[in-house]
């Protein structure tokens, strides 16, 4: 049996998709059989992303009223054999999935894989109600600011209200903005919201990149936004990893002085 | 129906009374009230425009039970109810703000707690949150959300926290906004009190200023 975790975090425009999809590529990286499902009906996204938009036959609402079978459904990754995607209608809204018919479908989902990450969409109405519903934990995404921490505030008591365990990801920290005293620090968030942090993110335009031309970041090794990816679904796996640190170019003056030991 | 009547009518100069039992089941009254309206009682009660006074004896009645009486007494047109008299005791207002209560968690944006008596929170208040108590409020942890002390009008209350950084404050019908209005240097225990309708921070060793309690102290 798998386990389904769910990426949400009220607000729009934090990178829900953007971490569903890097996760999801993560964890079938590092060898794990992965199902995405796209919850965010009328509004998908996760299929762009991934690069899968033009593979789309069926959908969940296809699913949920069982006019087709999931397996019928699921959208099989270009790079992964073991890395599925179960996309959003786009013609429906929200109400034509209740989180019973959500529920049974990420249970049949579980049986077969061993992670099943569940994008959710912005808000806290029916279509957060959808996705929360078959979920064993979930990840709540947050940018450091303010409205941003607030609506994760938010999301997290009505996860703790629904007995889901929720860990927090920091996406989109900038080094340079929280030296200079301008941006909210990772430590100022914790402190607020008051749960595990499973990760920060680097702010990084090779992100944008690649959303833009439907491949994750994480397959790019380079990017430090894909390093932070690949460390949270180790994370995710149970393994114990340090957080990178954050300040963006050592430099060639800082490297001599730690050569020469007075860094 | 039960064999003994729970609701006597009795015709007055002005109207009607109903007397209704204080000890019985409530929904059981209201079956008995529709069954008299509506069946045995039916040729009696029709007719010209009567006013009707509901007893409750010393049953205790909120606005729901009251509001479900007039509803169902107004089906028949004629019957006007004037008044729905209730003998209950009403609770004591001192002895309801010495209720103190404990309370473990984070309340986060969205969350409301409301509490008859003062309040102690372990934990924090995050913004977005309310706590509104008609007593003291007592935060360890950081208040940073909205905290209203003495919602009934007492302004004897206070606002106490560990880190007291919050949105609004409020206490009795003062409203008061940190910083544009106050705001302290550093963040240890600090509470808010009522001085000459005004709100006033001070520091926790002050509070026994404000409060003359006496302290029995052992030793020497």
């Amino acid at each position: 049996m798998g386990e389904a975790i769910v990426i949400t975090s009220g607000k729009g425009g934090v990178g829900k998709t953007t971490t569903s999809a890097n996760l999801g590529t993560a964890l079938a990286l590092l060898g794990k059989k992965v199902a995405m499902v796209d919850t965010d009906i009328g509004l998908r996204n996760l299929d762009v992303v991934m690069g899968l938009e033009n593979r789309i036959i069926y959908d969940l609402v296809d699913v949920a009223e069982g006019r087709v079978r999931l397996q019928q459904a699921l959208v099989k990754d270009k790079r992964f054999d073991d890395l599925s995607m179960l996309p959003a209608a786009q013609t429906k809204d929200k109400s034509a999935v209740t989180p019973e018919q959500v529920r049974d479908i990420v249970l049949e989902l579980k049986k077969e894989y061993d992670y099943v990450i569940i994008d959710c969409p912005a808000g806290i109405e029916q279509g957060f109600r959808n996705a929360i519903a078959g979920a064993d934990r979930a990840i709540v995404v947050t940018t450091p600011e303010n409205a941003a921490v607030r609506d994760a505030d938010r999301v997290i008591g009505l996860l703790e209200q629904s007995q889901v365990p929720a860990k927090l990801v920091i996406n989109r920290i900038k080094h340079a903005m929280v030296k200079s005293g301008d941006m909210l620090d990772i430590d100022d968030i914790c402190q607020v919201l008051a749960i595990d942090l499973l990760g920060v993110v680097p702010d990084d335009e090779r992100v944008i990149k690649a959303a833009n031309s439907g491949e994750p970041t994480v397959m790019d090794p380079t990017s430090k936004a894909a390093i932070a990816y690949r460390n949270i679904a180790r994370r995710i796996l149970g393994d114990m990893v340090p957080l990178m640190p954050l300040d963006d170019k050592p430099g060639r003056f800082r490297k001599l002085r730690k050569f020469l030991g007075i860094g | 129906m039960t064999d003994k009547p729970h609701i006597t009518i009795k015709g007055v100069k002005d109207g009607l009374i109903f007397l209704f039992d204080d000890s019985c089941d409530f929904a059981e009254l209201m079956d008995e009230l529709r069954f008299k309206l509506e069946k045995s009682h039916q040729q009696l009660l029709s007719g010209p425009l009567v006013h009707v006074h509901v007893k409750l004896g010393s049953r205790p009645a909120s606005e729901e039970d009251k509001e479900q009486i007039r509803s169902v007494i107004r089906q028949r047109g004629n019957l006007l109810v004037q008044t729905i008299e209730s003998e209950a005791p009403r609770p004591d207002p001192a002895g309801a703000s010495e209720a103190f209560k404990l309370m473990t968690g984070t309340i986060r944006s969205g969350q409301t707690v409301e509490h008859d008596g003062s309040l102690l929170l372990l934990g924090d208040l995050n913004p977005g949150g309310a706590l509104r108590c008609t007593g003291d409020i007592y935060v360890l942890g950081a208040l940073r959300g909205m905290a209203h002390a003495g919602t009934e009008g007492r302004t004897d209350v206070i606002i106490a926290a560990s880190q007291l950084r919050p949105t609004q404050l409020r206490i009795s019908d003062v409203i008061s906004r940190p910083p544009e209005e106050w705001m302290s240097a550093d963040a240890s225990m600090e509470y808010a009190y009522l001085e000459d309708g005004r709100m006033q921070i001070d520091k926790m060793n002050q509070l026994v200023r404000m409060r003359k309690e006496p302290m029995l102290f052992k030793g020497v």
